[in-house]
């Protein structure tokens, strides 16, 4: 391979890590949602908990063992996740629902999805440093 | 066509659109609330115009609109906010990016019936 196919591939490396992890992101929503009842927007509040959970452990983890790297990030976090979780069909799925139950869905949503970025930066540091943890 | 093979496919080019976004707004919270907000408004366009065409919808709605949108770094940028001690940042963070997006999907879907 030629400097400039090297130079090429670098630079094409993250749209391929984001495009790779938005695509199984997005299918496993979908699955996900199709797994649960319907009425009730079960698995949008399913992939956004679990997302969050999961991108404040890996987000935290760069910060305080790096051992994951960038391409990592790029592709279970920017591609992956970002994509499995979703901001529009959360807020579409709100305005459809009666007044009482929107306000229920955006509660949960907001309280279980910031607790689940607590629980995964909390499980990264324990796992890190286990002995400072306790 | 397989409706996974459509989700996914919509889901590749809603998250490059949005790493693109993320390249040209270098501001996190910034980055995240346009995405989340022009998301929105195209996913409540797209419902109400639509409504028809099955595939389409699954394509760009369910694909592109659930990937180019994120709840996971909004929720991580909010709580860092947070824990950093700026919790009127973080409440306005939570507040504006969940009455922006209201406010685009009931914008988009009432444009999209009227055109």
């Amino acid at each position: 391979m030629s400097e400039s196919d090297a130079n090429a591939l670098e630079r094409l490396k993250p749209l391929l890590l984001v495009a790779v992890g938005g695509f199984a992101g997005a299918v496993l929503r979908h699955a996900v949602a199709l797994a649960l009842p319907d009425g009730v927007p079960w698995g949008t509040l399913a992939v956004n908990v679990a997302g969050s959970f999961a991108l404040g452990a890996l987000l935290f983890e760069a910060t305080v063992s790096g051992r994951l790297g960038r391409e990592t990030r790029l592709l279970v976090g920017t591609g992956f996740l970002s994509s499995f979780t979703t901001y529009s069909t959360f807020a579409l799925q709100t305005a459809s629902l009666s007044p009482k139950l929107a306000v229920v869905n955006v509660a949960a949503n907001y309280a279980f999805g910031f607790l689940a970025v607590v629980a995964g930066r909390t499980a990264v540091r324990s796992l890190a440093a286990p002995e400072v943890a306790g | 066509m397989n409706a996974f093979l459509l989700v996914g496919g919509g889901g590749v080019l809603g998250a490059l659109a949005r790493f693109t976004v993320g390249s040209v707004v270098a501001d996190g919270r910034r980055d995240t609330f346009a995405v989340n907000v022009l998301g929105s408004f195209a996913l409540g366009a797209l419902t109400a115009g639509l409504a028809a065409d099955a595939t389409l919808l699954t394509v760009f709605g369910t694909g592109f609109c659930g990937a180019f949108t994120t709840f996971s770094s909004f929720a991580v940028e909010t709580v860092e906010l947070y824990e950093r001690g700026e919790r009127r940042e973080a409440m306005a963070n939570a507040t504006v990016n969940l009455v922006g997006a209201l406010l685009a999907v009931g914008l988009g879907g009432w444009l999209a019936s009227v055109v």
